[in-house]
């Protein structure tokens, strides 16, 4: 049978992500050490593991509300509020959704006529040109660059609004950059959001990883954008919860109720077991999330130093766990160098252009490893970059 | 435990100084003289493998024991305790709260070993009351390592 015509031409025109490309050639090989995942290097933290366990012994299996469990709505009002400093109704302001991603799907669909413009800043997470385009919206790409340390200029976004312009993704700290936002260059941006009528989607799923001494701010916090902001949250870095899938939105009631009507009929609640988990964290989590974070900050200063040291320039990055080192002066480019350094080396790192064309000269490399696989991977990539 | 590098030191105490200062960004002279201070001052007693005795076919018999004693006018627990603890056979020794006063961790080569310390050192030892001896089965988890057999399925190797 024919197919090509059986998919639909919003799906068909969605390119094949590249990072699926590198991760089927990385699979055939043994003994690669991999700084090419996106996922913290530990397990969820016994407690969480534990809650989760017993909510199932005690046969907690239902549905949940549509928007999830009322007592997890609370814990996350709290949370946002304690974190962020910006207040949202437990009953009505906040849905908990099967991951960030879900929470991006759902509130694309729920605001984008077709043709609407969505500005996003690329090196981005692989997701949101692709969320875009399914929701038949037009994604606008603004290149974040490595002397601005990969933050958004509110200059280059005013250069891209057009009358069209309908919404602004920001994910600070951002995958695959680890930049954060200084806050000025935030207010700036507040502003053209507010001028331009735009709403804001903040993906602040790496909040609580930054290790510079600066407060984290959400654009959601600033005055006059809590109206105008839908800020998605999860579990998944923070508490090393990617397996549990379970993130949140919280906005306005009219923009959660546009988005749950879409999450009640594709996804219906998000699993109990998983909320479970994360009410936990949330309660009890913030112990076992500084210890994590201290040992990322470990980690972050000695892969920058030896990247450095290499000759491949490398920014410290505020937030997130991943470094973006500068490959241009070896002359290749991001694939090219990625592909002889895991054929001749047995090192795993992503090329930069998998997140946006603005990507290309950098590696993204992931140090949510342990100490020894970092060390022997800056020894082999030393040696590799000596070869070219 | 606030100091990474003691910290550090806890689970990777056979790094090298170059090692410990890398992973932490400090110099090496730093490190080996933070160290060799907290091994003077006897914040660091020493360094030791945590092992996995199950996997050797060790014939080491540990034993819990609840110590009863008779505290001192003026010593308190401390002179008796320091009795106890300096025999080669204790390889830990705590006052603790709760239905008894000491709690040690006895070593033996057999269980002979064992009984004979118990009933011919610890018992007689004046002040001391009574002993409730235990036996180790097995262990689960030693110095913060869990004892796993089977390790779950790894990350994928490069994701999003």
């Amino acid at each position: 049978m024919d197919y090509s015509d059986k998919i639909s031409h919003q799906v068909a025109g969605i390119p094949r992500s590249g990072i699926r490309d590198f991760f089927e050639l990385v699979q055939g090989r043994d003994d690669v050490i991999s700084l090419g995942v996106g996922e913290p290097d530990f397990a969820t933290p016994w407690h969480i593991r534990e809650a989760a366990i017993y909510s199932l012994e005690k046969g907690q299996t239902s549905y949940t509300s549509n928007l999830g469990l009322l007592s997890l709505r609370k814990a996350i009002s709290d949370y946002v509020s304690d974190f962020f400093n910006v207040d949202y109704k437990a009953d009505t302001d906040v849905l908990v959704t099967v991951g960030v991603s879900e929470a991006i799907d759902l509130a694309l669909r729920a605001l984008l006529n077709p043709g609407d413009e969505v500005i996003y800043h690329s090196p981005c997470y692989v997701s949101y040109l692709p969320s875009i385009a399914l929701a038949y919206g037009v994604p606008v790409n603004v290149s974040t660059k490595k002397e601005d340390g990969f933050a958004l200029k509110a200059d280059m976004l005013e250069a891209a609004i057009t009358p069209k312009t309908r919404v602004l993704m920001l994910n600070f700290p951002t995958n695959p950059t680890g930049a954060v936002m200084p806050t000025d260059e935030l207010k700036k941006i507040a502003a053209l959001c507010i001028k331009h009528d735009l709403i804001v989607l903040t993906d602040e799923i790496y909040c609580e990883l930054r290790y510079d001494d600066e407060k984290h701010v959400s654009i959601a916090s600033l005055p006059d954008m809590r109206e105008r902001t839908i800020l998605l949250h999860g579990f998944s870095k923070a508490f090393a919860m990617t397996g549990f899938r379970l993130g949140y939105a919280c906005a306005p009631e009219p923009l959660i109720e546009a988005m749950m009507k879409i999450h009640q009929y594709a996804m219906l609640c998000a699993p109990i077991t998983s909320q479970a988990a994360a009410l936990e964290a949330l309660q009890n989590g913030e112990a076992a999330m500084l210890k994590m974070r201290e040992s990322y900050h470990q980690r972050r200063d000695f892969l920058v130093n030896r990247l450095n040291e290499i000759g491949l320039e490398c920014h410290s990055p505020g937030g997130a766990f991943y470094v973006f080192p500068d490959i241009s002066k070896t002359g290749l480019t991001s694939q090219e160098f990625a592909m002889k350094l895991l054929e001749s080396e047995d090192v795993a790192a992503v090329p930069g252009d998998a997140f946006g064309e603005a990507g290309q000269g950098f590696l993204r490399c992931c140090y949510a490893t342990s100490f020894e696989e970092l060390k022997t991977a800056m020894l082999r990539m030393e040696r590799f970059v000596k070869t070219l | 435990m606030n100091d990474p590098l003691l910290t550090l030191l806890q689970t990777k105490a056979r790094y090298t100084n170059e090692e410990l200062a890398e992973a932490l960004c400090l110099s090496t002279e730093e490190v080996s003289q933070r160290i060799s201070d907290w091994e003077q001052d006897g914040t660091i007693l020493g360094y030791q493998a945590v092992i996995d005795e199950g996997n050797i076919n060790s014939s080491v018999v540990t034993a819990f024991i609840e110590v009863k004693v008779t505290p001192e006018r003026g010593g308190g627990f401390d002179r008796l305790a320091m009795r106890v603890a300096r025999f080669d056979q204790v390889v830990s020794c705590y006052l603790a709260s709760g239905g008894y006063d000491l709690m040690i961790v006895v070593e033996g080569a057999n269980l002979r070993d064992v009984a004979s310390f118990v009933s011919e050192k610890l018992s007689s030892l004046d002040g001391v009351i009574s002993t409730a001896t235990h036996f180790r089965l097995k262990a689960y988890k030693e110095k913060g390592f869990i004892f796993e057999s089977d390790t779950p399925e790894g990350r994928l190797p490069v994701a999003p």
